[in-house]
């Protein structure tokens, strides 16, 4: 038996969408995981990425944390997967990027009607946001990216029965997608 | 009839077809974006470009003629229309979850054809604010390619002017001719011939929204490609 696969999964600023449209593959997952064993991930808990062959990243990257657990799938993983809109193109937090970050957090944390507390939250623990929301790709090489807002299940299938046969994953035409 | 080859295959034509144009009444696909069957040819985003006797021209602007050699479906053409295509999205802001268009745009069929999956480049994030004045319409300008088939139907079939390019190189935009700058100040209504012809997102007409679910609209069902080689004589 030739020795398992090690695969590591992570969210960055994403939704978790992008693993729950992984999880689509459904049953697939159990002759998947006869080839895989599964690193850092939402599905194993673990905190840090050891030595792996596939990093897949769901998410942009708003924060220094973000930033912090991407450099650590680029240095930790063979081959980097962009994974979903998000990480893509920034998606739907990059939305904010048309402003300024300062007046976003006041707004919302002081401004916004029904608080009881009006401060912006300053605790060191929590990751200090950067000004824009950026995709992987600006900011460490990124070896294959699978698009959609998810990707279909149908890619993560696709591009990962591919990449464990030992060829250039190549998502079928229909599983392209953007939306 | 006068005839010529498009990778290999006989296409013919009549006399003032371009080489786009006869291609197409053939059913054969050459990956195009701005070029527009009702409007004359613009010649601006290259995407149709293709090898005639061994030079790239642009398809859209070329006339057909007896004898060419045509090569379209190379990877050297196809690889220079991934990075057209990449440019264009990396130039606006185009987030295609969030797009009423989504799945009837041209841009992003033309991606998916072609298999572009990343921006490729870096965002430029340019700061587009979207005019929603108009009763009935809405402008989102963060998606213009600056094709001006708007500029072009609102002047040469509306006869109403309403859009404009302004500005050079990356500060080209597209703006609305009224002295206010909106929508709203203009006679644009939604007969107009520039409702239609939009390739990508901008020109809306609201509370359209989501009607069609992503997944069931026009290119989802069938692409441009798809339909096009369903009109092809066996």
């Amino acid at each position: 038996m030739t020795a398992k696969v090690r695969v590591a999964t992570t969210s960055l600023a994403g939704c978790f969408g992008c693993h729950m449209s992984f999880l689509d593959i459904d049953e697939r997952i159990l002759p998947l995981l006869e080839r895989v064993t599964l690193d850092r991930s939402p599905l194993t808990d673990q905190k840090h990425a050891g030595p792996c062959a596939v990093g897949l990243v769901e998410g942009g990257v708003c924060n220094e944390d973000n930033l912090h657990v991407l450099r650590e799938f680029r240095a930790q993983c063979q081959v980097l997967v962009a994974v979903g809109a998000c990480a893509i193109n920034g998606g739907l937090p990059a939305q904010r990027n048309h402003f300024e970050v300062g007046d976003l957090l006041r707004r919302v944390y002081t401004e916004e009607p029904g608080l009881t507390r009006r401060v912006v939250p300053d605790d060191p623990e929590l990751p200090l946001l950067f000004d824009k929301v950026r995709p992987l790709h600006e900011l460490v090489k990124v070896d294959y990216f699978i698009p959609g807002c998810p990707p279909p299940a149908e890619a993560f299938w696709a591009f990962l029965s591919d990449l464990l046969d030992g060829k250039e994953p190549r998502l079928p035409k229909g599983a392209i997608r953007y939306d | 009839m006068s005839s010529f080859t498009l990778d290999g295959a006989d296409v013919a034509f009549t006399e003032g077809q371009t080489i786009i144009e006869a291609a197409r009444v053939a059913g054969r696909f050459i990956p195009s974006l701005c070029a527009h069957p009702e409007f004359p040819a613009h010649g601006s985003c290259r995407v149709c470009t293709v090898l005639v006797n061994g030079r790239p021209m642009s398809s859209c602007t070329t006339k057909a003629s007896e004898g060419q050699v045509v090569e379209s479906n190379t990877a050297a053409l196809n690889r220079d229309r991934q990075a057209l295509v990449q440019m264009l999205f990396v130039e606006g802001n185009h987030f295609c979850p969030g797009c009423e268009k989504s799945g009837a745009c041209t841009l992003q069929s033309l991606g998916k054809e072609l298999g572009v999956t990343s921006a490729g480049f870096a965002h430029e994030s340019p700061t587009r604010p979207v005019d929603a004045s108009h009763p009935d319409i809405l402008l989102d300008f963060n998606r213009c390619i600056l094709c001006e088939l708007c500029v072009r139907a609102s002047a040469d079939v509306d006869h109403k002017d309403v859009f404009a390019l302004s500005g050079r190189g990356l500060h080209k935009h597209l703006i609305v001719n009224a002295e206010s700058g909106r929508l709203a100040d203009t006679g644009m209504s939604l007969e107009d011939k520039a409702m239609t012809v939009c390739p990508v997102g901008v020109i809306l007409k609201k509370r359209q929204g989501f009607s069609t679910p992503i997944g069931a609209r026009r290119d989802d069902v069938q692409t441009p490609r798809q339909r096009l080689e369903a009109g092809r004589k066996p």
